[in-house]
């Protein structure tokens, strides 16, 4: 701040440089962004009015509709249950993904492991798989007739209460490997001297990992954690590819498939709009939440 | 304290780009690729786009375009089903739909409502007398306007496997009955074979059954809209199918999935009660099983009856904004009546044509059916016995409560009636919410 304000006021240059710099960027937050969010925000409060039939021509307008389709959106029961849904999806899929992640960046990091090139990739590369690629090949080892799983292990992999945690692994799989990466970055900013200096004092390579490299990886974490908590409650891919499969995934499985079912399947862009402002607004509630609860912990001290 | 800042608006930054992007998709989509001039029409070639998703179109078309230089139309390939008739309204919505369009006769009338295609009644009066009365019906929706030219229609029929029949010594079933009976007898001579299965995932194939034992889901009296998905014949078709599946008689895989595809390549599934364009699907699915299926007439309710209903079927509307709309409603008479064009569309998208002339015309059966000369005949039969059906405005809605509904019937043992009352209740809210006169 008092730097670029010293610099400024040394060169006494006029100030339209900086603005220059961004004005693209304010551009395309405007065009692709701001409009967008405004244009939902104008259709959430408006409907359409049909008179007669329905038919005839000029029988449908479009009309004022003020706060009915939120109204209609927050007491909607399926929207809440599709929240709890995707709530129990996402415990699986946060504790499972990132304590897998965090268990191999530690590994990688650890000199002990040897092949640490090959493991990071071959971790790394499920990511590299597209969503939709992901979960039709998933759907295709679930499927009763087809799956070699069901070879060994007599379970229907979609059945109602096993499809959460099919769905979970295919998350899992395609995820792991990013927030490992991530994690592993982090890991290998750490000065070698903290180490050296843990075991020089006895310490084991148990110890250094949850003394130090944990409580050094915490800000790591935290961004993974917000990132994946964003992610898993958008879910929409592994569901709406996987329902074709079986009958126990409703079109309002997850928040999301109830946006996409209510704009394209039975044509109601206003509800969508409206439902799409309540699932920005929950998610932001939940990635502040998760922030104003570990903000301490994790910067607290730094 | 100034990196929870950061990071906070971010996450929020992040989480509010993403959830929107999600209902982006709402926002102008598809474009057709072809230019629509609108100021080209006295000058040079009219330019026309079409979306379909029927095989081998452009090869029909090109004979449209050789024939009329002054008229040129481009084939958009499109991937066809529900996806398709949202990729049309919301285009129509943007302001820049393709001027000719597939449409499927149970989307029609969702177009209708949406204002998206035009009246086509000045431009299709010479054509009308080349289509049946229960055709045309479809695309008047009982009103005084035309939607949109017939280009084929899915009578349903009884498709099954003659050999395993032979082999499980079951005879063709004529009514329903025999067919609960057949399938029950099959279970018995092999627990891994299944006469047939019901789909939860494909309304069409219900309403067609539904149609077959005289349900009428919709239909206009006076000013009104008259709604009666849970009708008699419904439930009945639903009591019936919910016995067959709970007892363990029928499957319940859902048709075109790999589950599917499989039983019917490993002759694991006998049966299929699907319209007339099936010998493409079978073709693709069980190419070893050439010449091994048959087809006869859809088991009836009461024996000595003969009727049927549609399962798909499509019909080509013009937008309701295309600036050419002469053009395109005369591309769309010569497409679907000119003899030289139907002839086109059986040899190359394998359609079962709509206007009646062509359908006597056909003659040689399918090739994976070269096993049954009389094909078309019976096709013809099974045509005439077909019942009229009138689709409402929002046949989208009703088909997600049919596949809501029976997923869940499927999945926690509730009765079918549940879901069709279930249907019924969410297309009459849907109605009335939008404001649709409805009759009691």
């Amino acid at each position: 701040m008092t730097y670029s304000a010293k610099r400024r006021r040394a060169s006494r240059r006029p100030l339209l440089a900086p603005y220059l710099f961004l004005t693209p960027a304010i551009v395309l937050f405007v065009l692709f962004l701001a409009v967008p969010i405004g244009y939902t925000a104008y259709l959430a409060m408006r409907r359409t009015r049909v008179s007669g039939l329905g038919l005839g021509g000029g029988s449908r307008r479009e009309v004022f509709a003020g706060f009915d389709n939120f109204a209609a959106a927050i007491t909607d029961g399926e929207l809440w249950a599709g929240w709890l849904r995707v709530l129990g999806y996402g415990a699986i899929v946060l504790v499972v993904m990132l304590g897998l992640a965090l268990v191999f960046a530690l590994a990688l990091d650890s000199a002990r492991v040897r092949l640490a090139r090959f493991g990071r990739i071959a971790i790394f590369l499920p990511y590299a798989v597209p969503g939709v690629a992901a979960s039709l090949l998933w759907g295709f080892l679930y499927l009763p007739s087809l799956s070699p799983i069901r070879a060994v292990l007599d379970v229907d992999l979609l059945g109602a209460t096993t499809v959460t945690y099919s769905m979970a692994n295919v998350a899992v799989w395609g995820g792991t490997g990013f927030n490992m990466l991530v994690l592993y970055t982090a890991l290998r900013a750490v000065p070698r001297d903290y180490y050296e200096a843990a075991r020089l004092d006895g310490a084991t390579e148990t110890q250094i990992a949850l003394r130090i490299k944990i409580p050094l990886l915490m800000p790591a974490i935290i961004l993974t954690t917000v990132f994946s908590i964003i992610a898993t409650i958008q879910v929409f891919t592994e569901p709406t590819t996987l329902r074709p499969f079986t009958n126990t995934i409703s079109s309002t499985w997850s928040p999301l498939m109830k946006v996409y079912r209510d704009a394209f399947v039975t044509g109601d862009l206003y509800a969508a709009a409206a439902t799409s402002i309540v699932i920005a607004a929950v998610s932001f509630v939940l990635a502040f939440g998760f922030l104003r609860v570990v903000r301490d912990r994790a910067f607290g001290e730094g | 304290m100034r990196a929870t800042r950061l990071g906070a608006a971010l996450a929020a930054a992040l989480a509010a780009t993403l959830t929107l992007s999600g209902c982006g998709g709402g926002e102008p989509a598809g474009t057709p690729e072809a230019a629509r001039t609108q100021s080209q029409a006295p000058q040079g070639p009219v330019k026309l786009t079409y979306w379909t998703w029927a095989p081998n179109m452009d090869k029909v078309v090109e004979v449209w375009n050789k024939a009329h230089p002054d008229i040129q139309v481009t084939v958009s390939k499109q991937a066809g089903g529900d996806d398709a008739a949202a990729k049309f309204l919301t285009a129509a919505k943007a302001g820049n739909p393709p001027d000719l369009v597939q449409a499927e006769y149970q989307h029609l009338p969702s177009f209708v409502a949406a204002e998206a295609v035009a009246d086509l009644k000045a431009e299709t009066e010479t054509v009308k007398g080349e289509f049946g009365e229960g055709v045309w019906g479809l695309v008047t929706l009982g009103t005084d306007g035309v939607y949109a030219v017939p280009q084929d229609s899915g009578p349903m029929m009884l498709f099954y496997r003659q050999d395993l029949f032979d082999e499980y010594g079951i005879e063709v079933p004529k009514t329903w009955d025999e067919y609960a009976e057949a399938a029950r007898a099959v279970r018995k001579k092999d627990p891994k074979v299944y006469l047939g299965t019901f789909s939860s995932k494909d309304p069409g194939a219900f309403t067609g059954l539904a149609q077959q034992a005289g349900a009428q889901w919709w239909s206009i009296s006076g000013e009104a809209w008259k709604v009666d998905i849970a009708d008699a014949p419904t439930v009945k078709v639903a009591d019936y199918w919910d016995g067959l599946v709970k007892e363990g008689a029928i499957d319940d895989t859902p048709y075109f999935t790999p589950e599917w595809n499989k039983a019917l390549a490993d002759g694991k599934l006998l049966t299929w009660p699907s319209a007339i364009w099936a010998p493409g699907t079978l073709e693709s699915n069980a190419p070893k099983a050439e010449g091994k299926w048959a087809i006869a007439p859809m088991p009836q309710w009461n024996a000595g009856e003969n009727h049927t209903g549609f399962w798909g079927g499509s019909s080509v509307a013009v937008a309701a904004k295309s600036p050419n709309r002469a053009a395109a409603a005369r591309f769309a008479t010569w497409l679907n009546t000119d003899p030289e064009a139907v002839g086109a569309l059986v040899k190359e998208a394998a359609i079962y044509p709509a206007a009646t002339k062509a359908q006597t015309a056909l003659t040689e059966a399918p090739g994976y059916f070269a096993n049954q000369p009389d094909f078309w005949q019976q096709a013809a039969q099974a045509s005439a016995g077909a019942r009229g059906f009138t689709f409402g405005p929002n046949v989208g809605v009703t088909y997600n409560a049919f596949r809501d509904g029976f997923d869940k019937a499927l999945q926690d043992g509730s009765p079918f009636s549940g879901a069709v009352r279930a249907m019924h209740e969410a297309t009459v809210a849907d109605m009335r919410k939008s404001g649709f006169s409805l009759a009691s």
